[in-house]
C-alpha cells in the first residue's frame, strides 16, 4: 500500500475543529456464499454444506479525512470499492466491526448518495418532487414551500402534472438534482452524478456544487471524470482494490488513475498480439527514464529510454531492432529501425541475450501512448523475429495540449518582410 | 468500537429522529396507496368493493349452499365483519412480503429508518379498514343490529389485530430477503389460517366440536369472538341452533374460552409474534442492504 501522504490525519487536521469526516481504518467484507441458498428447503436439507463462503474485501483498512467546506473526490476503477465505501459513509452498509474503526461524521448528512432515488415514473413531477424532498430529510412542510424553487432551477414549469415516465432522460436528472441540492445538509455525498445530462447541466451542477462549498458544505464525490476532478477537487483519493493508493492533490490523483487504468488495460492485449517466428524472442520490454527507472510514464521534453529484452534461439546475423509508438487512436505517432539509422547490428550466436536501449527526447504530445517493441530479421522484407504489439503503455504529462502529435522544439524568428 | 456516531453500524430499524419516521411512514403509505389504483377507472373504490365482493361470494356459497349460518341471526354481519378484517391482515402481510426486495434501490442508496416500509403497510391497510369498517356499520344497521355502546370494543380489538398485523409483515419482510420461499410459504399459511380460523364460521361452532376451549386459543378466534360479541351483543338461540352452538351465538370471548385468564394465551401469541418480527427485523436492518 502506498499512502502519498505520510499521515494523512495530520496534513488534514485543519485548525477550525474536528474534521466534517474523519474515517480511520475502515473495512467492508461481503460474504459470498460459494453456493448461494435461496431456499429454506436447501439449508433445511444441507444444514453444513454451505456454510462456506469467500470473503470480498471490497474495503481495507481505509483512513481519511476531510475538512468542513472540501470538495473530496474519490476516484478508482470499476470494482475498485468507491461506491461501497461511500455507502459505508452514508451509514447504509455496515463496516466491519473492529476495535480500531472509526467512522465519523460531523454536522447533518445527506441521506442520499445518487439522485432520483425514490422517484416513481407513474407519478408527476408534483408528487415526486414532494416524495423524494421527505426521502432526503425535508419535512413535508419544507418540501412544499421550496418546490417552486425546485421547478424553477430545473426550468420544467411546464410539465410539472407530467407523469415522470414521459420525461426524458435529461428532464429527470434535472428535476432529480434540483431536489437533492435543497436538502439541508452539512456534508453531502455524491456517487456518480454527472454520467448523465448535457455538458450545460453538468456545468450548472458544479456551479451548484461550488455554491454549497462556499456556504461551508462538505461535498463528497465519487466519478470517472479526472477533468472533474482536476477542475473541482481540493483533495481526491485514489482506491484500487478497495485500498487506498494515493491521497492529496488531485492533479497527482487523476495522473496516478490514468497511470493505472492505461497501464493495466495495455499489458492485457500483450501475449494476443504477438507476431514473428521466434528466431529470437523479446522477453520483455519497457520505457526508463534518465536514472534507469522503469516508466509508465513521463513528462514531455524528458530523456526517456525505449528498452527490451532478447533472447537468441539461433545463430542471426544482423538483426534489427525497431520500434512504434502509437497513439490513443491507433495511429503510428513515432516509428524507428535500426537498420536505417544505425546500420548491421552484427552477429548473435544461439543463446546470447541482450537489452536494447532507444534514447530519445520525449517530445510526444500530451496523450495516452502504446510501445511496440520489434525484432525483425535483416533485409527490406516482413520477415519479423518477433514484434510484440502495444507491449506497454506511456503516458504523456504536458502542460500545453499544441492538437499536434509530437511537440518538437523550434526556432522563432521575426524580420522584416521585404 | 470506538465511533462516536451510528454510522459504522449501518442503518437502523428506527432512528433520524421521530418527526422523518411519522413523515416518511405517511408519505410512503400516501404513494402506495396512489399507485395501487393508478390506471383503474373506479380507483379507490375498488378497495372498498373487493371485501365486499368476496363477502358476497363467501355469504352465497357458505351460507347458502353449506347453510353455515342457519339458524344464526345476524350471521351475514358477522361474515362481513370477520371478512373485513381478515382482509386487513392479508393486505398488510402479503404486501410486507416482498416489501423490503421491492424497493431495493431506495434502500441501497438512501439512509432512512427500515421500519417504515412494513409500517407504513400496515398504515395504508389501516386507512382501508375504516373505511370497511362504515360499510360494516352500515350494512349491521340494515341488518337490524341495534347500535350499541360495545361497538366502541372495535377499538381495541383493532389495534391487537394491526399489532398481530405489523408483528407478521416485520417477521415476513426481513425473512424474505434471505429466504424466497417465505412467498409461498405464506400462501399456503394463510389459506390455512383462513380456513381454520373462525372467520366464515363462528367460534361457537366448535363447540359441538367440544374444541372450543383450544380454538379460543388461537389470538384469530379470541378477536373474532369478541368482535361479534361487540358488535352484535348476546343473541340467545334456539332449538337445533342452541344445541350444537351452545347458549349464544355471540358469546364474549372470555365465555367462549372458558376462564379470562385463559384469553392471557392469545394475547401472549399476539405479544410474542410482534416481538419475534421485532427482533428479527431490527436485527436485519442494517444487513438488508448487501443481502437484496
Amino acid at each position: 500500500m502506498v499512502v502519498s501522504e505520510a499521515n494523512p490525519r495530520a496534513a488534514s487536521a485543519g485548525p477550525d475543529g474536528p474534521p466534517a469526516i474523519h474515517v480511520h481504518n475502515v473495512s467492508k467484507t461481503f460474504r459470498l456464499p460459494h453456493l448461494r441458498y435461496h431456499t429454506l428447503k436447501e439449508r433445511v436439507i444441507h444444514p453444513r454444506r454451505f456454510r462456506g463462503y469467500d470473503e470480498l474485501r471490497a474495503v481495507q483498512n481505509v483512513s481519511f479525512d476531510v475538512q468542513p467546506g472540501e470538495f473530496f473526490g474519490i476516484v478508482g476503477r470499476n470494482g475498485s470499492g468507491k461506491s461501497t465505501l461511500l455507502k459505508c459513509l452514508a451509514g447504509i452498509y455496515r463496516v466491519d466491526q473492529d476495535d480500531s474503526t472509526e467512522l465519523d461524521i460531523e454536522g447533518r448528512l445527506s441521506p442520499f448518495i445518487e439522485l432520483g432515488v425514490g422517484f416513481n415514473p407513474d407519478l408527476t413531477a408534483r408528487d415526486n418532487v414532494i416524495i423524494n424532498a421527505i426521502m432526503l430529510g425535508l419535512s413535508q412542510k419544507e418540501a412544499r414551500a421550496r418546490f417552486d424553487d425546485v421547478i424553477a432551477f430545473a426550468g420544467l414549469e411546464e410539465f410539472i402534472d407530467l407523469k415522470l415516465k414521459n420525461y426524458s432522460s435529461g428532464m429527470y436528472v434535472r428535476l432529480a438534482f434540483s431536489v437533492a441540492i435543497q436538502v439541508d445538509a452539512d456534508v453531502v455525498l455524491i456517487d456518480e452524478v454527472l454520467a448523465v445530462g448535457d455538458s450545460a447541466f453538468q456545468q450548472k451542477c458544479y456551479d451548484e456544487f461550488l455554491r454549497l462549498k462556499a456556504e461551508g458544505k462538505t461535498i463528497v464525490f465519487v466519478t470517472h471524470d479526472m477533468n472533474a476532478v482536476e477542475r473541482f477537487c481540493d483533495r481526491a483519493m485514489l482506491l484500487e482494490r478497495g485500498e487506498m493508493v494515493a491521497l492529496g492533490d488531485p492533479d497527482r490523483v487523476a495522473r496516478q488513475y490514468r497511470e493505472l487504468n492505461f497501464g493495466r488495460s495495455v499489458k492485457g492485449l500483450s501475449e494476443e498480439n504477438r507476431a514473428g517466428d521466434r528466431g529470437a524472442e523479446i522477453l520483455d520490454a519497457w520505457v526508463e527514464d534518465r536514472a534507469g527507472d522503469r516508466i509508465t510514464a513521463s513528462g514531455q521534453g524528458e530523456r526517456i529510454s525505449l528498452c527490451f529484452e532478447v533472447a537468441f534461439n539461433e545463430d542471426i546475423e544482423n538483426p534489427v531492432f525497431g520500434y512504434r509508438i502509437r497513439n490513443e487512436w491507433r495511429q503510428i505517432a513515432l516509428a524507428g529501425r535500426s537498420d536505417w539509422s544505425h546500420g548491421s547490428s552484427g552477429k548473435f550466436l544461439t543463446g546470447t541475450r541482450v537489452v536494447v536501449k532507444l534514447r530519445m527526447d520525449n517530445l510526444l504530445a500530451r496523450g495516452n501512448y502504446t510501445y511496440t517493441p520489434m525484432l525483425l530479421r535483416a533485409g527490406l522484407g516482413d520477415n519479423a523475429l518477433d514484434i510484440r504489439e502495444d507491449y506497454t503503455g506511456l503516458i504523456v504529462h504536458s502542460s500545453m495540449v499544441t492538437g499536434g502529435q509530437v511537440d518538437l522544439p523550434y526556432d522563432l524568428e521575426i524580420t522584416p518582410a521585404p | 468500537m470506538s465511533t462516536g456516531t451510528a454510522y459504522a453500524h449501518g442503518p437502523s430499524a428506527f432512528g433520524g429522529g421521530l418527526r422523518r419516521f411519522v413523515e416518511l411512514t405517511v408519505i410512503l403509505a400516501r404513494t402506495d396507496f396512489k399507485l395501487r389504483f393508478f390506471g383503474s377507472v373506479l380507483g379507490y373504490l375498488w378497495s372498498l368493493m373487493r371485501p365486499l365482493m368476496f363477502f358476497g361470494v363467501l355469504y352465497v356459497v357458505f351460507s347458502n349452499v353449506f347453510k353455515l349460518g342457519k339458524g344464526i341471526p345476524h350471521y351475514p354481519v358477522y361474515l362481513l365483519a370477520s371478512i373485513v378484517m381478515w382482509s386487513y391482515f392479508i393486505e398488510v402481510t402479503t404486501n410486507c412480503v416482498p416489501s423490503l426486495v421491492g424497493r431495493e434501490s431506495m434502500l441501497r442508496k438512501v439512509r432512512f429508518p427500515r421500519m417504515v416500509i412494513p409500517l407504513s403497510i400496515s398504515l395504508a391497510a389501516v386507512f382501508n379498514l375504516g373505511m370497511n369498517f362504515l360499510a360494516v356499520f352500515a350494512f349491521a344497521l340494515a341488518n337490524g343490529v341495534d347500535p350499541q355502546l360495545s361497538w366502541l370494543e372495535l377499538i381495541p380489538l383493532i389495534a391487537v389485530w394491526i399489532v398481530l398485523a405489523s408483528g407478521v409483515g416485520m417477521l415476513l419482510s426481513a425473512l424474505y430477503v434471505r429466504y424466497r420461499d417465505v412467498q409461498p410459504i405464506w400462501d399456503v399459511l394463510s389459506q390455512i389460517l383462513f380456513y381454520g380460523s373462525p372467520i366464515i364460521y363462528i367460534v361457537a361452532y366448535f363447540n359441538r366440536l367440544h374444541l372450543q376451549h383450544v380454538a379460543m386459543l388461537s389470538p384469530i378466534a379470541a378477536l373474532n369472538a369478541q368482535m361479534g360479541h361487540a358488535l352484535i351483543g348476546n343473541v340467545p338461540l334456539s332449538g337445533a341452533a342452541a344445541a350444537s352452538y351452545g347458549p349464544y351465538a355471540f358469546p364474549n370471548a372470555a365465555y367462549a374460552a372458558g376462564s379470562s385468564l385463559q384469553l392471557l394465551v392469545p394475547l401472549a401469541i399476539v405479544a410474542a409474534v410482534f416481538a419475534l418480527g421485532y427482533w428479527v427485523f431490527t436485527r436485519e436492518a442494517p444487513v438488508v442492504a448487501e443481502y437484496l
